[in-house]
């Protein structure tokens, strides 16, 4: 099975895609000869000319604007977003147009429309570059939202969002844009609503998101080597999101965390731990604990990494929800030899 | 560039007597629509509030004559009018403002989300000029698929100054998306005059920094209307790209039926009665021979049309809760 990049697992996506689709089209500023501001619709305007790949001018409301009219009208469309950090200046068309206009029309229109749009996060690009705005959207009814973690899980995902009849926010990460997994080639598709369980195990559950399953994975790893086993799940969509899986998942762990990269304030992880306090409270024999992006802007350069959930962190909190003293030179050694790969 | 003036004898002799007469009769049923309409709100019979379009018969219908049936229009939430005008029944437009389940949105839009995709009809809006962009996507759609179809876009002078406008002048002309935008000015914001508004006294202005083609036509003189947007819709169908027309216009009403105080001086008021653009088109018919009972009998016809349209949405229920609860998402 060939290794891919996250970003050519999309872009492969999009290609098939529009190969079979004559009325999928791509909008938005960079996308052309250009390839994208991260490279993943390098090679789409060559093949496909410039009427379907439509490099356009910086107005992110009207572009998603211009989008939905396509959406609405018998074609698909395709925006990116180059920062999701730029999407507040689109939120209206999202979120109140797009989200809700299949809805208070009726049924009479629907809006087959995907915007993609990168978290740049853990890439010290300051307080307007390097947001995780997941949760803004969770909070909208009528937008499915997804947030792959790896190659696999993109390409699948993105596959089921265009060929879905609803707005999809596809969030990428444009750090984990080169980090590689198996794809097959053969076709498949990753239904929305549907938790990736990353590994099986019995202490804890832990749920982690986009950049902060890395991390979790390497925390993860280290700890089943102090004889703690962690149940890892990626939920790859936030709309709908599999609380089934996670609930089933905390009912036989007893204890749950949560961890994203995104402020911990109104952050997904409080929207999770309410869910499974109203389904699974009495399974739960410890409070939920949240590993989360500090509140405070996102600070420039390389010395936030603090701001954002690292490994470390999700161990020592692990082992105090085990009742366990953490060996910090330990830990901090095996972390540093450790290199992390997706999927 | 003046505003257009009726008398173009010439181009009145083109239109039958038929068609202007059913353009009258449309008037006749947006305005009795409108006044149902008040007073269904006055008796609480509408919920959360509504927009009426009084004095602005002529725009809708003069605009919408000029379409093909398979064109597309998107508009305000001061839109029944130009759904009328564009062909959508009143009957399930009633239903709808009344919340009702055989309303055209299934009555979960209401007043100010009304939409009927078999009219071309691709939905009202009430976000203040979200829809300008959207319509320029349908308008892109079109010209892609080679559909031959030309879009309508109706907003408010209030639109007028919001980003998406001028960002749609930019992508439309860009692209020469056939589209046509009609700029009602009916010379308020809700409470705001254009005179605290608009840096500029004519909207249609600013089409001009992007090279679009413009034009002012006199909004209430429905057959100015319709021979100004035909041009439009001849030229974007040619794919020679979009115009912005702005017809200037009036609005008797408040902003809504659930806004408070007035804000327009007496004697304005009394002006804009004066140019009332029913009677004009009344007198203008007259001149031309049509008679007196013709009229009579267009005009009884609109309010029986409103009147059954009233009792269908009076005697419908209200949406079940799991049609309000259903319908987030598309099958």
């Amino acid at each position: 099975m060939p290794l891919l990049t996250m970003s050519q697992a999309i872009n492969n996506a999009l290609r098939e895609e529009m190969n079979v689709q004559p009325n999928l089209i791509l909008l938005g500023q960079d996308i052309g000869p250009y390839g994208g501001t991260f490279g993943v619709t390098r090679g789409l305007y060559e093949e496909f000319g410039a009427e379907r790949v439509r490099d356009g001018p910086l107005c992110e409301s009207s572009t998603v604007g211009f989008a939905i009219g396509v959406a609405i009208s018998g074609m698909r469309s395709v925006v990116e977003l180059e920062f999701i950090d730029f999407v507040g200046v689109a939120m209206d068309q999202i979120v109140n147009q797009a989200a809700k206009m299949h809805y208070f029309l009726g049924g009479q229109v629907k809006v087959p429309m995907v915007v993609r749009c990168p978290i740049v996060g853990r890439m010290g690009m300051g307080a307007q570059h390097s947001q995780s705005l997941e949760a803004w959207f969770m909070h909208t009814p009528g937008l499915k939202i997804a947030i792959p973690s790896n190659s696999y899980d993109a390409k699948g995902l993105m596959k089921s969002a265009l060929r879905d009849s609803n707005p999809v926010l596809f969030i990428e990460n444009a750090k984990l844009y080169s980090s590689k997994t198996e794809v097959p080639v053969e076709e498949y598709l990753i239904p929305y609503g549907k938790a990736k369980l990353v590994c099986a195990g019995d202490d804890l559950t832990m749920i982690a998101i986009s950049g902060t399953v890395p991390e979790a994975v390497k925390a993860v790893n280290y700890l089943e080597e102090l004889g703690i086993s962690v149940e890892l799940i990626d939920p790859r969509t936030l709309n709908p999101l599999d609380t089934d899986t996670i609930v089933s998942s905390v009912c036989k762990t007893g204890k749950l965390l949560i961890t994203h990269d995104a402020c911990k304030t109104g952050g997904i992880a409080a929207e999770i731990g309410q869910r499974v306090m109203e389904e699974a409270f009495d399974y739960l024999d410890a409070p939920i604990v949240r590993v989360a992006g500090l509140d405070v802007p996102v600070p420039s350069g390389n010395a936030h990494s603090g701001f954002v959930p690292q490994a470390e962190q999700l161990v020592q909190a692990v082992l105090r929800l085990m009742g366990k003293t953490p060996d910090v030179t330990a830990l901090g050694n095996y972390l540093r030899e450790t290199k992390y790969t997706n999927g | 560039m003046g505003i257009t003036t009726v008398g173009e004898t010439k181009k009145q002799r083109d239109l039958s007597r038929e068609v202007l007469l059913a353009w009258y009769q449309r008037m006749n049923t947006i305005r009795a629509f409108e006044e149902n309409a008040i007073d269904l709100f006055s008796k609480g019979l509408i919920g959360g509030s509504t927009h009426p379009s009084i004095a602005q018969e002529a725009t809708a219908v003069g605009t919408c004559a000029a379409l093909r049936p398979d064109d597309l229009m998107l508009a305000t939430y001061r839109g029944h009018g130009q759904c009328i005008a564009k062909g959508a029944d009143p009957k399930f437009l009633m239903a709808e403002l009344l919340s009702r389940a055989t309303g055209c949105c299934k009555g979960k839009g209401g007043s100010m989300h009304l939409c009927d995709v078999s009219h071309g009809i691709l939905g009202t809006n009430a976000i203040v000029a979200a829809h300008i962009p959207i319509a320029g996507g349908v308008a892109l759609s079109s010209m892609l698929r080679k559909t031959g179809q030309v879009t309508v876009c109706f907003f408010g002078d209030g639109a007028s100054c919001e980003g998406e406008f001028f960002e749609t002048l930019n992508l439309s002309q860009l692209w020469k998306v056939p589209l046509v935008l009609i700029c009602e000015n009916n010379g308020y914001a809700i409470s705001v005059p254009v005179s605290r508004s608009q840096a500029t006294p004519d909207i249609a202005d600013r089409a001009k920094g992007f090279g679009m083609r413009n034009a002012i036509v006199d909004g209430n003189d429905v057959i100015a209307v319709y021979h100004e947007v035909h041009s439009a819709v001849e030229n974007a169908r040619s794919g020679n790209g979009p115009t912005l027309i702005e017809c200037k216009s009036t609005r008797w009403e408040r902003h809504s039926a659930f806004s408070a105080g007035r804000y327009e001086d007496p004697e304005e008021r009394q002006r804009w009665q004066k140019v009332d653009p029913i009677p004009r088109f009344r007198k203008q018919l007259l001149e031309m021979g049509i008679a007196e009972k013709q009229l009579q009998f267009v005009e009884d016809l609109a309010k029986t049309i409103i009147r059954e349209a009233v009792e269908f949405a009076l005697n419908s229920p209200t949406p079940s809760l799991e049609s309000l609860v259903g319908g987030v998402f598309a099958d």
